[in-house]
């Protein structure tokens, strides 16, 4: 059985299709990712797989029940980190964490016990007592994921997890998730961040417009959509840029030019690299393709706002 | 056709935690909200009962302060439970967003929605009870029967607790708020016969006056406090009990609208 398996789904606001027929599956104890640039869907994905609104038609089975109809015992084994900190302002860290608890029908005594090891675990053993104003965005971040854990959710559900957070806090953030994924915890993330979506998951889906564009593990998206090397190729003097890609554009198998920066995509560097260093006012770096660059070639360099 | 959302599964305790949330933030700053809710009233009533009244004869045997301070528990009662269902709800719900929060749990939104309400009623019997204590102290009441003032104060705070959450749902930012005490609770303050006898006003206005919440109120705790049993008190506790449980359907729809769609 999987832990979310949601077929065809379909959602509507007026006559703005924002899911559009949407199917995929995410398998127990993996990390799965949701991802699409801004306005794609994913949040209203996410809504609709925790029965927070209704779909136009489709189906959603959430741990084994039906979503919406069931969706108040699918949520009771759920964990949810929201893409905003709703943090309650006036309580501190325990605090929040004993009301949330309250909200899952859990005992007081029975969330008191599993405060410090949440805390510890949040990396905020000494904060138990600190009032959230105090907290830094990481320490919030890691209060909401220690909250979205008071019930020991089966699936956590995961919207822009890392979100405004500086590199430490964000390294400490996946170090965690890659914990309760050891733990056999399911993991559903959205994220903006490819190098995230990299590290972290198993399975991920890019959608965009509502539909699903392609499906798979992180290495497979790479080899599958995307060629190995890639060579940036940066203007410094202004006008070299279009003569050389012109004139070398053979060399790659793509080439992609933004602004004052080309992109050459190819599996053997070698002839470009060496064209590059006969050439004054060029900067360049050359690196292994990622998951970003399959991102953006599957849904485009222009801005979504 | 959007499948709609399930109807929340009847559980008569779920609003018990929201509830219990606000409890514990209202505990940690018990005594500047109780002293704030305390002063504003009786500093008004105060001077208007003994100034003013000072220049009146008695109303129904009793002397003006002593009317006036009847009214000043309805209206306090009232406003303690508008100012929760409006500005604090808001705030919780718009604000802070603690009611996404807790509709990520098993919780529903009715749980939420009642919790508010429960609350915003119980605010409104701190307040009440705070001023009632003070006016007893100041021989102001007359009687034991002045206890049955309490639940009256809860029933009169249930009912503008769910108008109050009626207006939220609806509420684009806290400005809009204004325009529900300028257009109704305001004028309702001065029809309803917190401050003079309502008989006092043209027939028609004092037809109307008679019809709202609070005024039904008034019906019932002012004589309580002369230490009389209020006439027709049963169709006072109906109108309230009505009020409430029609606005709170009303205001569960509209909230429901504006967050699950």
């Amino acid at each position: 059985m999987a832990a979310l398996d949601v077929r065809d789904l379909r959602k509507t606001y007026g006559d703005q299709t924002v899911v559009a027929g949407l199917s995929f599956a995410v398998e127990p104890g993996t990390c799965f990712g949701l991802l699409g640039p801004n306005g794609a869907g994913k949040t209203t994905t996410l809504r609709l797989c925790l029965g927070l609104t209704g779909p136009d038609s489709g189906s959603i089975e959430l741990n084994g029940c039906a979503i919406p109809a069931d969706g108040q015992q699918a949520r009771a084994r759920v964990g949810v980190v929201p893409q905003f900190d709703n943090l309650d302002p006036d309580f501190t860290c325990a605090e929040n964490l004993l009301v949330f608890g309250r909200y899952f029908g859990l005992k007081d005594a029975d969330i008191k016990g599993r405060i410090p090891q949440l805390l510890d675990f949040a990396g905020l053993a000494s904060k138990a007592d600190a009032r959230i104003a105090t907290l830094s965005g990481g320490m919030k971040r890691r209060l909401t994921l220690a909250r979205a854990l008071v019930n020991d959710p089966d699936i956590v559900f995961l919207d822009e997890p890392t979100t405004g957070l500086d590199p430490q806090a964000r390294h400490l953030i996946w170090d965690r998730l890659k914990q309760l994924k050891a733990a056999g915890k399911t993991l559903i993330l959205t994220t903006h961040f490819m190098d995230e979506a990299e590290r972290l998951c198993d399975t991920l889906i890019v959608i965009d417009h509502g539909r699903k564009i392609t499906e798979g593990s992180p290495r497979e998206l790479i080899a599958e959509h995307i060629e190995p090397q890639v060579i940036e190729v940066f203007d410094e003097l202004r006008g070299q840029l279009a003569p050389f890609v012109e004139a070398h554009r053979s060399l790659a198998e793509r080439v992609e030019t933004s602004g004052e920066t080309a992109f050459f995509y190819c599996r053997a560097p070698q002839p470009l690299l060496a064209k590059l260093a006969e050439v004054d006012g060029l900067r360049y770096v050359h690196r292994a393709s990622n998951l970003e660059d399959v991102f953006i070639k599957l849904t485009g360099r222009e801005l979504r706002d | 056709m959007t499948v709609p959302l399930p109807a929340h599964r009847p559980n008569l305790l779920g609003f018990l935690p929201v509830w219990q949330r606000n409890f514990l933030v209202w505990r940690k700053l018990a005594l500047p909200s109780i002293l704030g809710n305390l002063a504003d009233p009786l500093i008004y009533m105060l001077g208007l009962g003994y100034g003013l009244g000072a220049m009146l004869p008695s109303i129904d045997g009793q002397p003006y302060v002593a009317f006036l301070a009847a009214g000043t528990v309805c209206a306090s009662t009232m406003n303690a439970a508008t100012f929760e269902a409006l500005y604090s709800a808001f705030s919780r719900m718009h604000v802070q967003k603690t009611w996404d929060a807790i509709l990520n749990t098993p919780l529903g939104l009715a749980d939420v929605v009642a919790g508010e309400l429960f609350w915003a009623a119980t605010k409104s019997l701190f307040s009440g009870a705070a001023i009632l204590i003070v006016i007893t102290g100041m021989g102001l009441t007359n009687g034991p029967l002045a206890l049955w003032a309490l639940p009256a104060i809860v029933l009169t705070g249930l009912a503008f607790a769910a108008l109050g959450l009626i207006w939220n749902a609806l509420a684009p930012s806290y400005d809009f708020f204004m325009y529900y005490f300028t257009l109704f609770i305001t004028p309702m303050t001065l029809i309803s016969g917190v401050f003079f006898p309502t008989d006092q006003l043209p027939g028609w206005l004092a037809a109307v006056g008679q019809w709202l919440p609070l005024a039904q109120g008034v019906a019932l705790i002012r004589p309580l406090l002369a230490g009389q049993v209020p006439a027709d008190a049963l169709i006072h506790i109906m109108a309230l009990l009505a009020t409430t449980a029609v606005a709170f359907a009303i205001a569960l729809r509209l909230t429901r609208r504006r967050l699950l769609k």
